[in-house]
């Protein structure tokens, strides 16, 4: 069992390996504006929109310019896109009939998929019209990606840059990141997946008559665009409610691998986007390698906590497996449970199993995964300039010891980068554990928590950790349409998604205009070893001094009385 | 040294630190270290609940007596760290200012002389000093010229020559002039001379905090934000099990969560950078100054005085045509015998290595003939004899003159000295050419080693020297210098710092001189030397009153030990953390959930034991940190690669671990005794 | 200002056209090319009436087919998702007990330690259209009983039906629900053919 998921664990590492890197080095071209294999094709439509947007692709922006008009272009996204929920009855494509979308829920939904959560407090099927899904949503799944890219390549620059006032051109950069980067993999991987079964058709509802006689109505639509848009985005919003435990949007342990790897490779390429804009390289990797290794302790925990399964069916007289409820069998416990890993240490949030039901110290792991600010690896851009300013708080603390005031890539970290850096770090911390201790004690959040004991202070924790830091995978006990989740959710993620990029952008407006001092033997190394453990270090030490209390009230002390046999 | 170091643990200032620390309760002295100020206010909270627990008669008010009480020690020790910082830096600060006796001044006023006290001196006002007053304050001679006896603030016994106009107007309030009359200009108002200033900036009356300190206290009170928030949410958390924490309890987990260990410290900590600049006879203008010392990585460093000796010694004779090297040395020393320089000093102490030793010219005619500007040469004239010696060019000039013959073996040998970085001198005796002195440029003792571990900490060394190109390239070399300036001019030096800030360095540079003062003001970390002038000094962010321009390196170390100091115990503050989490939750827990006694890994005699013992070492580990923090981290200079490990193994992985061991063993007492 | 806000609206409906519009456009246009079969639902029909997808388990309760996983929703394509107990929870330990009694219900004398657990815990998509060959297997006696075929038949059928890990070690062996229950009607007749079909729509518990 330990050596099938070693194996398991480490052949999809290494094959991330290889993909990122040669992806991240195009990326970093794409970003430079340099000439790449898709140019002669995707040249002329870029133009194209620039053109019929009327925006100029040639001024160079501040990062005030730049912030601003990231903010609202992510304002009309939140906008028109509500409009959009609220009147789909009126819209086309919505063969089932479909009403509007009430109006916390159709906010709670925008939001949800403007900050890139994806968090879900509905069932795809019955609430969202083809129309939606794709207007909207998959809209959005593309532009949040591209945002979350913008604001890590604005970062880039900011450090590659010296003595400069702009961060480059968000038009270009949010343009490039879709029609460069997003699209092209998602056309490709999408006909892989159509040619494992995931549909793709504007097909309504098809009415069977099983086997046995009985009526079935098999849901269609076009499922593959949209599923490879949701995780290569790190979105997570399913076209089903299962999400791609659906055998519609994962039919089998190929795409199953498949679509962990969509999840993950463009955070880890980002890594090397870094390393290369910066000109850098050994950074790129030290970085990745410290979200490597904190995904890999985690993938291997959880495969293997769910891998023993749950005491609770040896104490009842059967065999003691591995923890099959919630999850499909084609995956089984260990594949579930590297999807999980997969999904939670990047904040994709798309599930092919139910995590509420893993076992309380498996389930840990994805909580854990997010409750560290989602920076292993992360959601797509915000999770390397989360690392970023992790990284930059590492500088900062322990730097000093070698007799320098702190610098990072030539850059120094005074008091307004130590502050934009706490403000990255530990906004969604403050929004977590306020929001958490708020549910618990308010009936109206008391309402919502379906699992008593432990479970139900996971259950909450978990809302929120994946809602801040906008994972948007659920424990899916709670209740999430409840209108005191619906309106602390939306807010937990509007702030968890722009609170910190506005203070990376300053940030970088801030970077952008320093010196960069060469390194020398003087220099605090951040390319080394020790850097990587003190980075894990720092993460790990406040991640863990910062939720410990709940971990251990949670799953921790869940885990310990169910294997004493207590239930709830 | 004029004044004696002041010893740590001394009971007057034990005594006086206690009494500070008390003093320092003032809520309004403690919001300025927001850390310090919330476990304040937890202390305060705390005691208020004990208080009505045993007015009620509680069975718990004797935990939470012992819990506030040592919330307060907590308090209390940051507080008595920073006023022991505090205390050492007045000591020291009085011990200057004892040297400045309160002198009375002869202020010129268009009426006349007025015989007025000093303090009431202000900045322009002119004052006559004659030979035994005190000068009253710092200022910039205007006229005249006199010997000054400025050993105390110097410590260097031999008086100095101040003159008006030129590079030593600058005098210095306190010394005294020994002879002679100058007319002094008070440069500052009473109250911010130099040493004023420096005295300040340790009493902390106008101290503030330095760039990174304001950064370092920015991250501590987002942290104490975050564990404040982690504690209250600890209620509804336990309260879903119907478990409420008490506030003794709520009150410890906070305070051992908040970096109370480096927030207590972090003060004491920049004083004490203060007071060992102090100890070198450094004065630090700002904290800020001293932090930047730390980073600088590119040294402007004068030759003269720094890297060499300062005087040029005679190594060497050599002989040119048919003369020999005895005769060299002979008559190199008859020429030199009135020479009272250095170098010709040193030209008859290797002399007598050949046997001429006691020379008695009194019975013979003897003339000696001085230097002088337009002879370029001197000597000596023994009935017709008359013996040179001078620069190359001179010398042949003047042979010639006489219708000599210059050997062809000269010029070579002359050249091959200026090559090696030595100065050639020749010596001729009438219409002959005798040979050659080599004078050279003797370094200080260690440089070299000196600057191999600034270079593997990352400094270079730029020489700036008013040599020629080729003597200063010999001297680099030999010394081990990184660059070189060479025939510097001020204007080339402020080029130099401009030019290497560009590039993203910090630059430290020494001057003394008038125009240094625009590159001093420029540099990162300007120190002017004490004899230098008043324009230096003020523009320059450090003085060192000794003038030893090699303080600089000495500097930066100290730079760099105060910022290792801060990270280090920053570092072990956040790592103590992870242990006293695992006391001090199982036992919140003990009763509601035995299970998680699991957690319990020090197996903690009691939840109340467990506690206690966080909140105590909490605290205990504040007082025993307080030596290397008014001490300050051991400094070794290594690349920071190596600091940086040796710093991690002691203090981070120290910091994880200690907390164990610690609490285990307070737990074992408090079992013990209770 | 204004005009920045206009700018900034025109360029976000340009680029809602092409990943909202033209992207699904082209993707469905390439697979209905490409995969029409797949891209539709990978439908299986009969008599020319659609009967099911291979991928979306169905309900099977009748003694004469093999039974997929316990279903929250019990196969409601429209209401795909799981029951989200947590492993903490009675309702989990009563329900795996319920689950149990009626596994042993239809196959007699199963016992606890033999149960295969996919059979006692329920799927996170509530479709999901494969079991392990070892809850085939069980179900062999039963349906050997009901079809009166021999039983070294069936496991045979099984055995050839039973999918191989991705590369061996991605997934779990599986057997899809649907094809071997279509494979059972191929080899050994409909059962509808001689049952009324009424007859087999076995009552739920």
């Amino acid at each position: 069992m330990t050596w099938r998921i070693i194996l398991e664990v480490s052949f999809f590492a290494a094959v991330l390996t290889a993909l990122a890197v040669p992806l991240g080095l195009y990326m970093a071209k794409v970003f430079e504006g340099e000439r790449t294999l898709l140019s002669p094709l995707l040249r002329p439509i870029e133009g194209a929109i620039y053109r019929l947007a009327g925006v100029n692709p040639y001024a160079e922006m501040s990062w005030t310019r730049y912030l601003g008009f990231l903010l609202l272009f992510n304002f009309w996204g939140l906008l028109v896109g509500y409009l959009l929920l609220r009147w789909q009855n009126h819209l086309p494509l919505n063969p089932l009939h479909l009403p509007g979308v009430p109006g916390a829920l159709a906010f709670n939904t925008i939001v949800s998929f403007v900050t890139n959560t994806n968090w879900q407090a509905y069932s795809g099927e019955t609430t969202m019209s083809y129309f939606s899904q794709m207007f909207v949503l998959a809209v959005q799944n593309f532009l949040s990606a591209a945002t979350g890219l913008a604001g890590a390549v604005a970062l880039a620059r900011a450090f590659a840059r010296k003595e400069k006032k702009t961060l480059g051109n968000v038009w270009v950069d949010l343009t490039r990141s879709v029609l460069y980067i997003l699209l092209p993999i998602s056309v490709v991987v999408a006909l892989v997946l159509v040619s494992q079964g995931v549909v793709q058709t504007f097909h309504p509802p098809v009415k069977a008559v099983t086997l046995e006689g009985r009526e079935q109505t098999i849901p269609l639509g076009p499922v593959a665009s949209q599923e490879v848009i949701k995780l290569l985005g790190t979105n997570g919003g399913g076209f089903f409610n299962a999400n791609s435990a659906h055998p519609f949007e994962n039919p089998n342990p190929f795409t199953n691998f498949v679509e962990a790897m969509l999840i993950i490779i463009l955070p880890a390429a980002l890594c090397f986007t870094f390393g290369r804009m910066i000109r850098n390289m050994r950074q790129g990797w030290v970085i990745y390698g410290v979200m490597m290794f904190l995904f890999l302790v985690g993938a291997f925990a959880c495969c293997w906590f769910e891998a023993q399964g749950n005491p609770l069916f040896s104490r009842l007289g059967f065999s003691s497996g591995p923890n099959l409820e919630g999850k499909e069998w084609r995956f089984g416990a260990i594949d579930s449970a590297l999807f999980a890993a997969v999904t939670t240490a990047v904040s994709c949030g798309a599930v092919d199993s139910l995590h509420d039901s893993f076992t309380p110290l498996g389930g840990l792991v994805p909580l854990a995964n997010m409750l560290t600010g989602e920076v292993i690896f992360g959601g797509i851009g915000s999770g390397l300039y989360g690392m970023i300013a992790y990284a930059l708080l590492t500088v900062f603390l322990a730097g000093l010891m070698v007799g320098r005031s702190p610098e990072f890539l030539g850059k120094k970290i005074e008091k307004r980068e130590v502050k934009l850096s706490l403000a990255v770090v530990l906004v969604p911390a403050f929004l977590v554990l306020f929001l958490s201790a708020l549910a618990v004690i308010l009936p109206a959040g008391r309402e919502g928590i379906t699992a008593a004991g432990p479970h139900g202070l996971s259950q909450v924790l978990y809302a929120f950790a994946s809602t801040a830091n906008n994972n948007g995978s659920a424990f899916g006990g709670l209740k999430a349409d409840l209108p005191f989740y619906l309106w602390t959710t939306a807010l937990a993620m509007l702030l968890g998604r722009f609170l910190p990029l506005a203070a990376v952008l300053a940030l970088a407006g801030s970077l952008v205009e320093k010196k960069t001092i060469p390194p020398s033997p003087g220099t605090f190394p951040t390319t080394g070893w020790l850097f990587a453990v003190l980075l894990v270090g720092v993460i790990v030490i406040v991640g863990a001094l910062t939720f410990f209390p709940g971990l251990a009230l949670g799953p921790i002390l869940e885990q310990l009385l169910l294997s004493r046999g207590r239930l709830f | 040294m004029a004044r004696r170091k002041v010893n740590l643990w001394e009971p007057k200032l034990l005594i006086q630190a206690v009494k500070e620390a008390f003093k320092k309760l003032d809520p309004r002295q403690m919001a300025r270290n927001p850390v310090m100020f919330c476990v304040e206010v937890g202390a305060a909270y705390t005691t208020a609940v004990a208080l009505g627990e045993a007015f009620s008669r509680a069975p718990e008010a004797s935990f939470t007596g012992q819990i506030a009480l040592w919330l307060w020690f907590t308090v209390l020790f940051a507080n008595f760290a920073e006023a022991l910082a505090e205390g050492r830096g007045k000591a020291q600060a009085e011990s200057l200012r004892a040297t400045r006796q309160e002198a009375m001044a002869k202020l010129i006023t268009p009426e006349g002389i007025k015989v007025v006290p000093a303090t009431q001196l202000r900045k322009g006002d002119v004052v006559l000093v004659e030979a035994g007053d005190l000068i009253p304050g710092d200022g910039e001679v205007i006229e005249g010229i006199a010997s000054v006896d400025e050993s105390a603030i110097t410590g260097e016994s031999a008086p100095v020559i101040r003159e008006s106009g030129g590079d030593r107007s600058a005098v210095i309030g306190g010394t005294r002039v020994l002879s002679d009359w100058i007319k002094v200009r008070i440069a500052a108002d009473p109250g911010s001379s130099f040493l004023d200033r420096m005295i300040a900036l340790v009493e902390g009356a106008k101290r503030q905090k330095t760039p990174n300190e304001i950064a370092l206290t920015l991250l501590l009170a987002a942290l104490t934000l975050i564990f404040l928030l982690v504690t209250v949410t600890l209620v509804p958390y336990s309260l879903r099990y119907g478990v409420l924490p008490s506030i003794a309890v709520l009150a410890s987990l906070f305070v051992c969560l908040a970096p109370t260990t480096i927030g207590g410290l972090l003060p004491a900590i920049g004083i004490a950078g203060m007071n060992r600049l102090l100890e070198k006879n450094v004065l630090a203008m700002s904290g800020r100054a001293v932090e930047a010392a730390g980073d600088v990585d590119v040294l402007l460093l004068d030759k003269t005085g720094t890297i060499t000796l300062g005087n040029r010694v005679a190594v060497e004779f050599i002989p040119v045509g048919d003369a020999t090297e005895t005769e060299v040395a002979d008559k190199a020393q008859l020429a030199s015998l009135s020479d009272e320089t250095p170098e010709g000093r040193s030209i008859v102490a290797l002399a007598k290595k050949y046997g001429f030793r006691g020379r008695d010219l009194a019975d013979k005619s003897v003339e000696f003939v001085p230097f002088s500007a337009r002879t370029r040469m001197s000597g000596v004239n023994i009935g017709n004899r008359r013996i040179r010696k001078g620069a190359a060019k001179a010398i042949i000039q003047w042979v010639q003159d006489q219708g000599g013959e210059i050997p062809p073996d000269l010029e070579p040998k002359v050249e091959a000295i200026a090559k090696a970085g030595g100065t050639p001198l020749v010596v001729a005796e009438d219409k002959r050419v005798i040979g050659v002195i080599h004078l050279k440029d003797m370094l200080k003792g260690g440089i070299k080693e000196r600057f191999a571990q600034l270079r593997a900490m990352g400094i270079r060394t730029i020489m700036v020297t008013g040599d020629n190109p080729l003597t200063a390239q010999a001297i680099a070399q030999e010394a081990g210098v990184d660059d070189f300036i060479a025939e510097a001019t001020p204007e080339a030096k402020l080029a130099r710092v401009k030019e290497e800030q560009a590039a993203g360095h910090l630059v430290a540079m020494t001057g003394d001189g008038t125009n240094d003062a625009p590159a001093l003001a420029q540099a990162d970390v300007g120190l002017a030397m004490n004899v230098g002038t008043m324009a230096a000094k003020e523009a320059a962010n450090m003085v060192d009153l000794d003038s030893n321009p090699t303080k600089l390196i000495e500097i930066v170390e100290v730079g760099k030990q105060l910022l290792m100091t801060r990270g280090a115990l920053t570092t072990f503050s956040i790592a103590n953390d992870v242990a006293k989490y695992f006391a001090i939750i199982p036992a919140i827990f003990a009763h509601a959930w035995p299970e998680l006694r699991v957690l319990d890994v020090m197996r903690l005699s009691s939840p109340e034991n467990a506690v206690l013992s966080a909140v105590i070492f909490n605290a205990l580990i504040i007082i025993a940190l307080i030596p290397i923090a008014i001490k300050g981290v051991s400094f070794r200079p290594a690349p920071a690669s190596v600091i940086l490990r040796r710093n991690l193994l002691i203090y981070g992985l120290g910091g994880l671990v200690l907390p164990f061991v610690g609490i285990k063993f307070i737990d074992l007492i408090l079992h013990l005794v209770r | 200002m204004l005009k920045d806000w206009g700018r900034c609206l025109l360029f976000f409906l340009v680029l809602t056209v092409l990943t909202g519009l033209i992207y699904p456009l082209l993707v469905t246009g390439l697979a209905q090319l490409a995969f029409p079969h797949k891209a539709n639902g990978s439908l299986e029909t009969k008599d020319g009436k659609v009967i099911g997808s291979y991928l979306i388990g169905q309900e099977f309760t009748s003694p004469y087919y093999f039974h997929g996983r316990p279903s929250a929703s019990d196969y409601d394509a429209m209401d795909s998702g799981g029951p989200n107990y947590a492993p903490s929870s009675r309702s989990l330990a009563e329900e795996v007990e319920k689950r149990y009694h009626a596994l042993t219900k239809e196959n007699p004398g199963l016992t606890r330690q033999q149960t295969p657990l996919d059979l006692i815990t329920t799927s996170a998509s509530g479709l999901d259209p494969h079991i392990s060959p070892e809850a085939a297997l069980i179900q062999v006696p039963r349906i050997a009983r009901a079809r009166s075929v021999p039983e070294e038949a069936l496991v045979k059928l099984v055995k050839k039906y039973t999918r191989p890990r991705w590369l061996g070690i991605y997934g779990e062996p599986r057997v899809n629900v649907l094809e071997l229950n279509l494979a059972l009607d191929r080899y050994f007749g409909s059962p509808t053919a001689g049952v009324n079909r009424n007859q087999v729509q076995v009552h739920r518990p």
